[in-house]
Formats: C-alpha cells, structure tokens, sequence
C-alpha cells in the first residue's frame, strides 16, 4: 500500500513538471514575444527592449523557466506584463469562489445521482427505472452552459426567484451569497448528476450480480436489504473514481459557468487573461487549474484501495 | 491495475476499478438478453437519425439554405418564427435556421478533425503499448507509454483549447487541434486494452508460433479485432468535441464571427434572454441532438460490439 501510494506520487510529481515544462514551452513558442504581445503591434523596438529588460525577457529560456517555477512553488505567479498587477493574489481570491462553486456542484449531483442511480437499478424493468435512463441520456446531452441559459429564463427572468448573474462573498451577507450560489451550482451539478446516475446504475446492477449479495439473498435478505447492508460499499468504488473524474471536469466546465453569471472565479480570470493576451496570467492560472485536477487524481487513487481491500492487496 | 475497455465517457472511469466478474454476460436469462437487443437497436437507431439528420442539415447548406447566412434585414429583426422565417431572426435580422444549418457544419468539420488526430495518433500508441507490455523486456516502454498518456490526461478538452488559444489565436483551427490533442489518451487506452485481449488469444499464439512478425500480426489480427470498440469511442470522442466546440465558441475562443457556430449563436441570444428566449433555444437544441446523437449511437454499438457491456446495462 505504501509502495502503491509513492508510486502515485511519484506520477503525479512527474505530470507536474511535465505540464509545467509544456505549457511554458507553449507560451513561448508565441510567434514574437511576451514583450511585444503585452506592448501591441504598433510598439517601437526600444520601448520593447525596455519591457523586455525590465521583466527578464532576455535571459535565456532555461533560465526562466526554473524563475517561474522556483517562483511558483514559494507561491509567486509573477507580475503581468500587460496589467503590471501581481497575479498571485488574483488566482488566491479567484480559485476560493470556484472552490465553492465545484465542491457545492459535486455535492449536489451525488446527493441527486446515488439516489436515483440506485432506484434506476433495482427498478431497471420498471418504466420508472427506464425513465431515469432516458432522462439521463438527455441530460448529458445538454451542456452545462445551456442548461444555465435555460435556468436563467425560468427561474431568474421568467419567475424572478433568483437573481441571474453576480456574486456576493458570504461574509457581506450569507443569504444572498446563496441565493446568487443557486442557478450557478444547479446548472453545473445537473449535468454531471445525469453522468452519475448512469455509472450509479451501471455500478449497482453489476454488485446485484456478485455471489455475495446471492449469499446474503439466500439467507434471506431482501434485495434492498441485500444491498444496503453489503452492496453499496462496493457499488461506491466505480462511482468514486468517477466523482473524481467529474470534480476535474466541474473544475474546467465552471469557466463557462463564471463566465454567464458574471462570477469572479478563475475561470473568468483565464478567460479575461486569453483576452487581453496577458500570458503570464494565463500560465499560472493554467498551472492552477492542472495542480488541482492532479491532486484531484491522487486522491482519487490512494482513496479506492482504502475503500476496496481487493485492490489494496492487488496494488 | 486492469483496463477494462470501456469506450465511457472519460476513459480514467476504469482506472483503479476492479474487473467486473466475467460472469455477468453469461448470469443473465433469454429474457433479459432479447430485451437488451431491443434496446441496443432502439439507442443505435435513434442516435443513427440524429446524426444523419446533423449531417443532412450541414450537407443541404452546401447546395440550399432559405437566406443567405450574411444576409441582413433591419426590418426583419428579432422575429419569432413565422413562414418566411421558421426558427425567426437574431439582431441584425439574420435567419435564424440558415445558421443553424451553416452550423452544423462547423460542428462536424471540428468533431471530424479532432477526431481524426485523436484515433490517428492514439491508436497506434495504444496498439504500440500493448505489444511492448506482452515482451518481458519491454514493459518499461509501456509504463512510460502509457504513463506519459495519463499526464495527457490532466489536460482536459477545455482547458488545452483556451491555452491553444491563448498561445495561437482564437479560431476554429486551434480549437480542433486542441480538442483532438486531449481526446488521444481515450483512444491509446482502448487501443491498449482490446490488443492486449487479442493478444492473449489462442488465434494470437498461432500466429506467432507460424513466424509472423508483431506489425503483421497487429494489421491482421489486433486491428480488426479492435475496431468496434475503437469506433465506439470515436462516436464518443465526437460528442464530446461538439460540446467542447460549442463551449470554446460560446466563451469567444473558438470559431469566430463572420462564421455561424452554435455556441456563438448561444452567446449571442444572451443580451436578449429577457425578451426573446427562443433565440437561445435554437442552437441549443441542435447543440444537444447533436450530443445526444453521437452519444446514443455510440452506445448502441458499444452493446453490439462488446457483450460484456449489454449485461451492465451501461
């Protein structure tokens, strides 16, 4: 287990530096340079020159890549050549409200998906079971940001019960720091409840057909008793890792999100940063946004083994 | 850890997971297989005419669409639907189903590009890894292989394409690229997978036994064997590039104006959501019959091509 969990961590410093080393190499490949990018074609030469020396342009690119790095890890992003602003405080505020707004949307689709999974399951010859079914395979197919446009039509312009867009920190007032949380996290968490069903149904039915829960029927148990007591410990295993896989998706999908309702998450920074071509932003946010998706990974994978013993033992 | 080949959503899904029991296919009665061949027809069908009917829609633009797409009509704007304009009008007065049509293509033009990049390159890779697991000397080519495939992995769609357009301007070429990039890891891991099964296989064992080579027992035996479940995932590779195509378009950093896209079309119907909704709902429902299309179809043929999956009902 302890080789297992090094293992994972070993990869997961691996992809780190691998992705750091790529997307500097992407940022640098820009045809021109970062100088000239913030500074605008129309730029003279000196004034590039001086934006250059002024930001350690000129330095070779080994020698700013380990800069970047070396300040990364002692949590400096750097300054923004377009903006002059520094960037770390930047992503530190904007990462907390995506923060809110994935964990929030996690939550909601599992609290949503286990339930109707399950149902979907046991009643899988029901029209209540096909039902589910159904209404999951459409509701993947809706992509998140439709689903929004849809909520704020109804629920915000149509019925007035939520405001549409804007963000309001909880400590300036906790109520309408939720009432503002509702369209945003219901738009992310729909979808991703509709992918979680289906692997929730898909994970039940297969533990319904172990010997175990045969065993336990024979003994008496009822199907529903048969797998609560000892089917919904192992029906959790596949559906962890594909929480897992979708709190990574919520994380890059929430950059949409932010963006239609107008929230001040690191979506809406990444995008205003490819905008105004302010690449030194969009590296670190890039950095940000990688990092947590991996360390989303490694949880995922030391958490399975603690849960399923048969793996433990296999790893 | 075991691969499943699994063509789902996202392919880390079967990662870590334990092997369903080989038995589950063979546990279910008459009853339940002819009820799920029912069903495997009715999501094949369904997806089939959804994507067929994307596919008319893009391919009738080409000859004959009932407004010109740059045709502006200041009198006729924000128009609900009506004879002269079924789907109604956008704010300069444009037709709204012309560019539905006109979208349709460039929905299927970046599905078909990503795609193409994804199987070209990730097929060969996962074949290539599995050839080298199967050597006692290799293995380490496939650890790094396939390692190096899950770093991949930590890029999702989304994310390479805003950095594709960040580094490469904003359009719909750095956009296909993009999402054909991320979309390889899913089919190496297919790849991998399915060649490792055939390679186990007595018809395998044969054919090395009668001196073939590994590159002709790949062409002959791995890859008609793999197929299926290779075009499984490119159906659903697909879906998931019309949503990332519609998304990048929607944030303005995929294809940009004067070319209709569906995700721009959705952008664009913001600033009128209060007064006129409908301009929403046209591209959005094409978006998600587009998605469900391939979708649907790709289960279709995922029950048809690998039995172990019609018992999971997945």
């Amino acid at each position: 287990m302890l080789n297992y969990a090094l293992s994972r961590a070993t990869q997961f410093a691996l992809s780190l530096i691998f992705a750091s080393v790529v997307v500097f190499a992407l940022m640098s490949l820009l045809p021109g340079n970062a100088a000239q990018v913030a500074l605008g074609t129309n730029a003279t030469p000196e004034a590039v020159a001086a934006l250059e020396a002024q930001y350690g342009l000129d330095r070779p690119p080994v020698i700013r890549y380990f800069d970047w790095v070396l300040g990364m890890l002692g949590g400096d992003f750097g300054t923004s050549y377009v903006t002059g602003a520094e960037i770390t405080p930047v992503i530190v505020s904007s990462v907390q409200v995506t923060a809110i707004l994935v964990i929030a949307a996690i939550a909601l689709s599992v609290v949503i998906a286990v339930p109707l999974g399950t149902f979907a399951a046991l009643e899988q010859r029901n029209w209540i079971g096909v039902t589910i079914s159904a209404a999951s395979q459409i509701g993947i197919a809706i992509p998140n940001f439709l689903a929004a446009i849809i909520l704020v039509i109804v629920f915000s312009l149509t019925l007035g019960w939520f405001p549409s867009q804007g963000w309001m920190a909880p400590i300036e007032g906790f109520g309408g720091f939720l009432l503002r949380l509702v369209l945003p996290v219901v738009s992310l968490a729909l979808v991703q409840a509709a992918i979680l069903t289906r692997y929730v149904r898909s994970a039940v039915l297969d533990v319904m057909r172990e010997d175990f829960i045969r065993t336990a029927r024979a003994k008496g148990l009822t199907r529903t008793k048969a797998l609560f007591v000892h089917g919904l410990r192992n029906a959790a295993i596949p559906v962890i890792t594909v929480a897992g896989v979708q709190l990574a998706t919520l994380l890059v999908g929430a950059v949409i999100i932010e963006q239609i309702f107008v929230l001040p998450g690191i979506g809406s920074e990444l995008v205003r940063a490819v905008a105004n071509r302010d690449l030194v932003a969009v590296q670190g946010i890039v950095m940000v946004l990688v990092l947590l998706v991996l360390i989303i990974n490694l949880v995922v994978d030391i958490l399975v083994p603690v849960i399923d013993p048969r793996i433990r033992s296999a790893a | 850890m075991s691969h499943r080949p699994t063509g789902a959503q996202n392919p880390r899904d079967a990662a870590g997971v334990a092997a369903p029991p080989a038995t589950a296919a063979m546990a279910m009665g008459p009853t339940e297989s002819r009820r799920s061949a029912l069903r495997l027809n009715a999501s094949m069908v369904i997806g089939a005419v959804l994507v067929v009917l994307i596919l008319g829609l893009a391919l009738v633009s080409f000859f004959w669409t009932p407004y010109d797409p740059g045709e502006i009509d200041p009198v006729a704007r924000l128009q609900s639907g009506s004879l002269d304009h079924p789907f109604g009008t956008d704010k300069f007065g444009r037709d709204t189903l012309t560019w539905v049509m006109y979208g349709a293509r460039i929905t299927l033009l970046v599905g078909v590009v990503a795609v193409g990049i994804a199987l070209l390159i990730g097929t060969p890779i996962g074949i290539i890894a599995a050839i080298f697991a199967k050597q006692p000397w290799g293995i380490w080519i496939d650890a790094v292989i396939m390692r190096a495939n899950d770093i991949l992995l930590a890029f999702p769609a989304l994310l390479l394409a805003i950095v594709f357009a960040a580094v490469f301007s904003p359009g719909t070429g750095p956009a296909m690229v993009a999402v054909g990039i991320a979309a390889i890891p899913g089919f190496a891991r297919v790849a991998r997978s399915g060649t490792l099964q055939v390679l186990g296989s007595e018809y395998v064992r044969a054919a090395k036994a009668s001196n073939r080579g590994a590159p002709a027992i790949a062409a002959v035996h791995v890859l008609p064997n793999i197929a299926g479940m290779v075009i499984v995932q490119a159906s659903v590779a697909f879906a998931i590039s019309v949503l990332a195509e519609a998304g990048l378009s929607f944030l303005g950093l995929g294809t940009q104006a004067p070319v209709p896209s569906w995700g721009r079309m959705l952008q664009e119907s913001q600033q009128f959501l209060s007064t006129h909704p409908e301009l929403a709902l046209w591209p959005g429902v094409f978006i998600a019959l587009a998605v469900l299309g391939f979708n649907l179809l790709g289960d279709g043929l995922r029950d048809r091509f690998d039995p172990k999956m019609e018992a999971r009902g997945a």
